[in-house]
């Protein structure tokens, strides 16, 4: 774990305003702790807690098609659950922006972790999203606008993959 | 006796008439040629795949366009597939939701296999376990007003279960390109 601590969750939440993403669909993950509390604190902001990552994309989807900008947050393991609904923005060419916190890859703890954090960028390329992985707290903010932008402008699916490395391996106690 | 009675076409042509300016999004197969069937629109989104994601979609869209009503058509096989969004929508609570299965019992567009509702499954408790408010349960052509009132009048978010029969229909399939129909649809909400 790193002892310096840049607040990239409230450089994602200030690029989020910026661009009038007003809908957060989750299932929580321990590095959007910060975030989704900044989010529900918000209120011209709305959070919808899921039962699965899937009807996120569901919600974003139909969000741009009735005129709004949505987003979807979670842990990389639930992008495995996506996969087949990711078909769903890019048969409308519809905008999905997702914001990912990675699990199984720096100095993870937990084993079963470890096979969807290792697929998650080939699994979300497979399907046609572009991936913006950041390696570095200072520099979420800017890749969450980057990838935010191509999303709404150009109609893509694009996911932030922000790294294990920024979040810190969560250590069940053993550390 | 089975439950599943209704003819879809004539019950989906009668319900459809009522539905004023109510924007339509449906679930993969049979449903959404139901409602081309219908009487085609540019307020009707219509889906190819996506299996289980219906309800969120309308959902998305409902949160998007508060003033207007959103009705949601889909099937058995397809909302179960994503079954827990009907938390999502409990929880969200939108008042402009209403959310329609045309329950065949069946995997209609496979080959007819037998669903779970043919067997102890009951959507329309599941429903009510989510918290969704008010729910019916459709048998006969005669109860079409009752639920053309609950779809699109009654605050939402609301379901109602169609039994429906598996019946031989003439195809009617809607326009196939995702961007098309995304961008009618968007085109007649005012947003492309």
């Amino acid at each position: 774990m790193s002892t310096k601590v840049h607040d990239w969750s409230a450089d994602v939440f200030r690029e989020m305003k910026a661009r009038s993403i007003a809908t957060v669909c989750t299932v929580p993950d321990g590095g959007l702790i910060q975030l989704l509390k900044m989010i529900e604190a918000e209120p011209r902001m709305r959070l919808v807690t899921l039962s699965t990552e899937p009807e996120g994309i569901g919600i974003a989807t139909g969000c741009w098609l009735g005129g709004g900008r949505a987003m979807v947050a979670m842990q990389s393991s639930g992008v495995g659950n996506c996969i087949n609904a990711l078909g769903l923005p890019l048969a409308y060419r519809a905008p999905c922006l997702m914001l990912v916190t990675m699990r199984g890859q720096w100095g993870e703890f937990n084993p079963w972790q470890v096979p969807m954090g290792q697929a998650t960028r080939p699994a979300l390329e497979a399907v046609g999203v572009k991936c913006f992985p950041v390696g570095k707290a200072e520099e979420v903010g800017e890749t969450f606008a980057a990838a935010a932008d191509i999303a709404f402008n150009s109609r893509v699916s694009a996911a932030v993959l922000v790294s294990q490395r920024i979040i810190g391996a969560k250590g069940f106690g053993q550390e | 006796m089975a439950s599943n009675r209704l003819s879809r076409r004539p019950f989906m042509a009668e319900l459809l008439a009522h539905r004023g300016n109510s924007l339509i999004v449906t679930g993969l197969g049979s449903p959404s040629w139901d409602c081309f069937a219908a009487g085609d629109g540019p307020e009707i989104l219509y889906s190819w795949g996506g299996m289980g994601l219906a309800v969120p979609t309308a959902l998305g869209v409902a949160l998007a366009q508060p003033g207007r009503r959103v009705v949601c058509v889909t099937g058995d096989g397809e909302i179960l597939m994503g079954i827990g969004s009907l938390g999502v929508v409990a929880d969200q609570a939108p008042a402009n939701l209403a959310i329609l299965v045309l329950d065949n019992e069946s995997f209609g567009e496979t080959g007819r296999q037998r669903g779970l509702t043919a067997g102890r499954t009951d959507i329309a408790a599941v429903a009510q376990g989510f918290g969704i408010g008010q729910i019916m349960t459709v048998t006969e052509q005669g109860a079409v007003g009752k639920l053309a009132g609950l779809l699109f009048k009654t605050p939402g978010p609301v379901l109602a279960v169609a039994k429906i029969a598996i019946t031989d229909d003439p195809w009617a399939l809607p326009e196939k390109d995702g961007t098309a129909i995304a961008h009618r649809f968007r085109a007649a909400l005012g947003v492309a």
